[in-house]
């Protein structure tokens, strides 16, 4: 196994929801948008970070990339703690990660000409001087994203080119500083779905040329499975189950995955298939439920007979295999 | 190398989009009309402050056809009197706009991009000179300085700009949260970068509208505080005008002429910036903006 180029431990993101005057006996709100999360990400692998809208899945990806604070954790990258990097040395360490968005036509700047988007990041860290060697930049950089001819491209703002084209403008703009690290946040699912698979083949191929290693977020756990190594699954702020994709599709533990599981759409309907469909509406992570924090919408517990631990114990991730964690008082 | 090219399918020329709009129009025609007389008008009407008549039967004549608009207190001609004090006027008014709209845009940059502390602690500020009221202000100040033209100037510029800042952060506040905003930052672009050339002028048209619609207050509130006499004393504006024309008693004596020109001029000046401000507001505000 390749060795961990993000090693984080216990990441905490808190936002204090603001609410009337800060009086002292009053104690704010508080969304415990990330609870206590500790993963790798290991070198050259896609991981799959997949959960439920609002389960903090973008939290995680910008707060790795510092866009958002954390409240407590260690981020660390190789040798660096990024959650403590400040100034101009968290300046420099953005050009080893970049991150592209769901939606295209919000992450461009609309005033900005291709040629501008993509010059930017190198001008920002001053990689090129040369007005000439620029061009070459950012011609080359468009070339590699499949957007021809680059000289044409490269005059037209964003308004003028599709959801697919912008998309490989984006992902053109993050490859451009040759990052090591890319956080993918849903980076198909606005697109169309013609469009989908060639964003994606563009994505996998730029990473075993240019030797990458992605946080695909996304909500599809399908998709996860045809195009991560691994996956994680994101409860309410907090990991339930991590896995080599092939072993959590087909052999997910917590009851969480293998709900979300039994729900993919299969080419060959299958009516013995039994689906779980999950009830009731993912809890506010302002008030956690107590105990194991799927415990409301769990169908293993009412199966079980509403077991004592459940309620009071919030289970601990535990390996089921090599590589594979789960967190549940009741794996198989 | 140009990070903010303008997009090419950009509407040309805003003062044209304007122009097509018959209120716009209007207020374009009527500035266009008072900037001609005020820099042409003295040149062909030159004025002299000190020609005056040593024969009481020159003071407040009715217009004639030596004095189109008649005679003043002191029997200088009010026509020519009218086209040098709309200079002042205008004057006033552009360089208060000038500091108010400097002032009011940064503040209301850096308060709309950084939250917390320093964005709290400037907005405070903004309310603290949003109430800060003009009159006694201007009072006191005068009084310390003495009255003056660049007094007059730096008081509207101070106490005009809270609004201009409060509208611009508004703006920067729903602008930083964006997503290309956001992926600018996350390639470590200064906040320098990201303020000066992805948020600046994504608020330009803004500032741009407001600008036109401050001229206008500018104006009135030169006009206002020289009316009270705590305008520069040797220096001829509308509001100085006004002033001297009513301590003179100019309206108990029935000399509509003396009073009627630089009020008309205070009239038409500012409607012609409100008329154009609202019609560039409409095109470029977004939340006017009818789509």
């Amino acid at each position: 196994m390749n060795p961990a180029l993000l090693s984080i431990k216990d990441l905490k993101v808190y936002f204090e929801l603001r609410q009337g005057l800060p009086l002292p006996w009053r104690e704010p709100d508080v969304v415990k948008a990330i609870d206590g999360v500790t993963f790798d990400i290991l070198e050259g692998e896609v991981l799959a970070l997949v959960g439920e809208s609002g389960c903090g899945k973008t939290t995680i990806g910008k707060t790795l990339l510092r866009l958002i604070e954390p409240k407590a954790g260690i981020i660390q990258y190789r040798d660096q703690d990024l959650a403590h990097l400040k100034g101009v040395s968290l300046r420099a360490m953005r050009q080893k990660m970049q991150l592209i968005f769901q939606d295209p036509y919000e992450s461009l700047d609309s005033r900005q000409s291709v040629f501008d988007i993509l010059a930017e990041p190198l001008v920002i860290h001053q990689r090129v001087t040369q007005k000439k060697d620029l061009q070459a930049c950012v011609f080359e950089a468009l070339e590699s994203t499949g957007l021809h001819p680059a000289a044409e491209i490269a005059q037209r703002y964003p308004h003028h080119l599709s959801g697919g084209q912008r998309q490989r403008v984006a992902i053109a703009a993050a490859m451009i500083l040759e990052p090591e690290f890319i956080v993918a946040d849903e980076p198909v699912s606005m697109l169309d779905v013609s469009v989908r698979a060639g964003i994606l083949q563009l994505m996998l191929a730029l990473r075993h040329q240019k030797n990458l290693t992605y946080l695909f977020i996304t909500h599809d756990l399908s998709l996860a499975w045809v195009i991560a190594d691994r996956i994680m699954v994101l409860y309410l702020g907090k990991v339930i189950e991590i896995g080599p994709s092939d072993r959590l599709i087909h052999a997910g533990t917590h009851p969480y995955t293998q709900a979300l599981v039994s729900v993919i759409p299969s080419p060959i309907p299958d009516r013995s298939r039994e689906q779980i469909i999950l009830k009731g509406e993912t809890p506010s992570p302002v008030h956690v439920p107590e105990g194991c924090r799927f415990h409301p919408r769990c169908w293993k517990f009412q199966r079980l007979g509403s077991p004592k631990e459940c309620l009071t114990q919030e289970p601990d991730l535990r390996q089921v295999a090599e590589g594979h964690l789960a967190a549940c008082h009741f794996l198989d | 190398m140009n990070a903010t090219a303008v997009p090419a399918s950009r509407p040309p020329n805003l003062w044209v989009q304007v122009w097509e709009i018959p209120l716009g129009r209007a207020g374009i025609i009527l500035l266009g009309i008072v900037l001609v007389l005020s820099l042409v008008g003295p040149v062909v009407f030159p004025f002299n402050p000190k020609d005056i008549t040593s024969t009481a039967a020159d003071i407040l004549q009715p217009p004639s056809s030596m004095h189109w608009l008649g005679t003043d207190e002191l029997g200088r001609d009010v026509f020519r009197e009218t086209l040098v004090g709309a200079r002042l006027s205008l004057l006033v008014g552009l360089l208060a706009t000038a500091i108010s709209i400097t002032l009011g845009s940064i503040i209301g940059l850096l308060a709309g991009y950084y939250r917390g502390a320093v964005g709290i602690t400037l907005m405070r500020v903004t309310d603290f000179f949003l109430v800060l009221p003009l009159l006694p202000l201007i009072i006191i100040l005068a009084a310390i300085f003495g009255q003056s033209f660049s007094i007059t100037i730096m008081v509207i510029g101070l106490t005009s700009w809270p609004s201009t800042a409060r509208i611009v952060r508004s703006q920067v506040i729903s602008l930083r949260e964006r997503q290309f905003i956001e992926r600018i930052r996350s390639l470590g672009a200064t906040d320098l970068r990201v303020i000066a050339v992805h948020i600046l002028p994504n608020v330009l048209p803004l500032i741009y509208a407001n600008t036109v619609l401050v001229i206008a207050g500018s104006i009135l509130s030169e006009a206002t505080l020289a009316f009270l006499g705590l305008g520069d004393p040797v220096r001829v504006s509308w509001g100085t005008m006004l002033h001297f024309g009513f301590v003179a008693g100019a309206a108990g004596r029935g000399a509509w002429w003396y009073l009627l020109p630089p009020g008309l001029g205070i009239v038409l000046v500012v409607l012609g910036f409100t008329l154009a401000g609202h019609t560039l507001d409409q095109l470029l505000n977004p939340r006017l903006r009818e789509f």
